[in-house]
């Protein structure tokens, strides 16, 4: 198969593109493929799919947000618009207003409800402990250890009554 | 142990002992971490971001787990270094692009691995064979435990994990599996099958993650959310699709071996063949035929070579893998020559 860009040389890279769940297949050979990353790249970036989601039905943010700056870093909230990275972690709070929708967006969600690091307090550990739970059980299930299973089963219960009870 | 070992040293996750490993070759899991109010590495300065190594060095020296680790400071690797460990999958490529006051810290069987000042402070990665998740799932939550009573991790109630990039914040996972589907490739359904997989928000990634293309009919499946659910619901949701994709594909080896026999057993044997005899082959020839002979091992159809020694040839016939065993720089040509040269040697032995 020849290239599809040079039309010379064999085509060795295929690529797949999925754009709006329309796919299209481009077959290219090395250097051929090799502009195109190099394009693809200078496009369309992360940053720039981040910066369309921000910018994104907010009109009227703009007097606000173009004097934004993270009080701890210095970071602009137009320059993270620009790099889609944030500068720390209190960029967090000092763009929240602007943060979470684009957050809504990408995970459709802005409630954190994973685990917790140890230092910040005891209490969102109880649910890792029970997801742990789930973890080994699901596992003793796969592999047919139904004694164990059903201990962790009268385990999660337990600790399930005693979330309630509190 | 240091790096010019790893070469004599079969990757844990190459040894296709896990569950379903005659289609899922690995399975991995990332945190990304970062320390409370420190600079992202990206807006860091060099001072910042010495600063930053030394603290999560010294962190990283306290757990038990990495106590025999071996850590590896990018400025004092040579490119092909850099490449070696891009190809056995222990740093990004993005990560290999710059050194400055980087390091990978790996553990002894290839297992843990933590990339500092990455795009976030700390990538922890943890790597299994087959269809592992929650077996890695336990080995990086303890990893992680283990380091948070260590470092201040840059944490909200709220938000979760805060990290460079918005679309890693809260759990800061992200999980994958890298499946070969040789069977959905040659049967026409594999853009059907990704485009639900695109659908449903996951994501596909060749080869060596980010930014690569799917070769040798290798995909690596990702969940794409890390927000709004519990590292656990986005593992079952993950593990529920990959299981499907794994039906899948194990249908389709059977309408192969039922419809197309000789079709099927023509491209396996010729692939063997060609491996076998060649004298001049290229890294891409080399993964697609290799896939042809991995899929005549799992179907049986070729008894004396096992899978390891199939999945272990993936990662020896790599560029940079070729110049370190034979410790020089090697030109293209020279490494199309070498790449034969090795891989009649582990067929033919084996």
């Amino acid at each position: 198969m020849l290239c599809d860009l040079c039309g010379k040389n064999q085509a060795t890279v295929h690529l797949t593109e999925i754009i709006d769940n329309q796919m299209s297949e481009l077959h290219l050979c090395e250097e051929c493929a090799h502009k195109k990353s190099l394009q693809m790249e200078q496009q369309f970036g992360l940053a720039d799919l981040l910066a369309g989601l921000a910018e994104f039905g907010k009109p009227g943010e703009d007097a606000e947000a173009t004097r934004l700056k993270c009080s701890n870093c210095g970071l602009s909230y137009q320059d993270f618009k620009k790099i889609g990275r944030l500068g720390c972690s209190e960029c967090y709070s000092s763009f929240k207003k602007y943060l979470s929708p684009l957050l809504k967006k990408i995970h459709g969600s802005t409630r954190h409800l994973g685990k917790s690091p140890y230092k910040v307090g005891a209490k969102p550990r109880k649910k890792l402990d029970l997801a742990e739970l789930h973890l080994r059980l699901q596992k003793a299930i796969e592999n047919e250890e139904f004694e164990e299973a059903a201990r962790l089963r009268d385990k999660i219960r337990e600790l399930e009554k005693k979330d309630e009870t509190k | 142990m240091n790096l010019n070992d790893l070469i004599n040293h079969t990757s844990e996750w190459l040894r296709s002992t896990g569950p379903n490993s005659d289609v899922v070759i690995s399975s991995r899991i990332r945190l990304a971490r970062n320390l409370d109010k420190v600079v992202f590495s990206h807006r860091a300065t060099k001072k910042q971001a010495e600063s930053t190594l030394n603290i999560i060095e010294q962190a990283i020296s306290t757990v038990g787990y990495l106590k025999k680790s071996m850590i590896f400071h990018l400025n004092e690797l040579d490119s092909v270094d850099r490449q070696f460990l891009v190809e056995r999958h222990l740093m990004s490529l993005e990560f290999a692009k710059s050194s400055n006051s980087k390091a990978v810290v790996v553990d002894e069987q290839e297992i843990v691995v933590i990339m500092i000042n990455e795009e976030d402070h700390l990538r922890i990665q943890v790597m299994q064979s087959g269809f592992n998740l929650f077996e890695a799932f336990n080995i990086i939550n303890q990893i992680d435990d283990a380091l948070s009573k260590e470092l201040p991790f840059a944490f909200s109630p709220e938000l979760g994990y805060l990290t460079a990039c918005p679309t890693n914040t809260g759990t800061g996972m992200r999980g994958s599996s890298m499946l070969h589907l040789p069977a959905l490739v040659m049967s026409g359904q594999i853009n059907r099958v990704l485009q639900a997989v695109a659908k449903l928000s996951f994501a596909t990634r060749g080869l060596y993650g980010e930014g690569t293309q799917a070769s040798g009919n290798f995909f690596q499946i990702s969940n794409q959310v890390s927000l709004g659910h519990s590292e656990e619901e986005i593992l079952q949701n993950l593990i529920g699709l990959i299981r499907q994709l794994i039906e899948q594909e194990q249908q389709a080896r059977q309408v192969l071996l039922t419809r197309n026999r000789s079709l099927l057993e023509d491209r396996i044997y010729r692939s063997e063949g060609i491996l076998k005899s060649a004298h001049i082959i290229s890294s891409q020839e080399t993964i697609e035929l290799l896939s042809m002979l991995r899929l005549g091992v799992d179907l049986n159809l070729i008894k004396n070579i096992d899978r390891s020694t199939v999945n272990e040839l993936f990662i020896l016939t790599q560029p940079a893998h070729l110049q370190k065993i034979e410790n020089k720089k090697l030109s293209a040509q020279e490494r199309d020559l070498k790449r034969a040269e090795l891989v009649r040697k582990k067929l033919i032995k084996s």
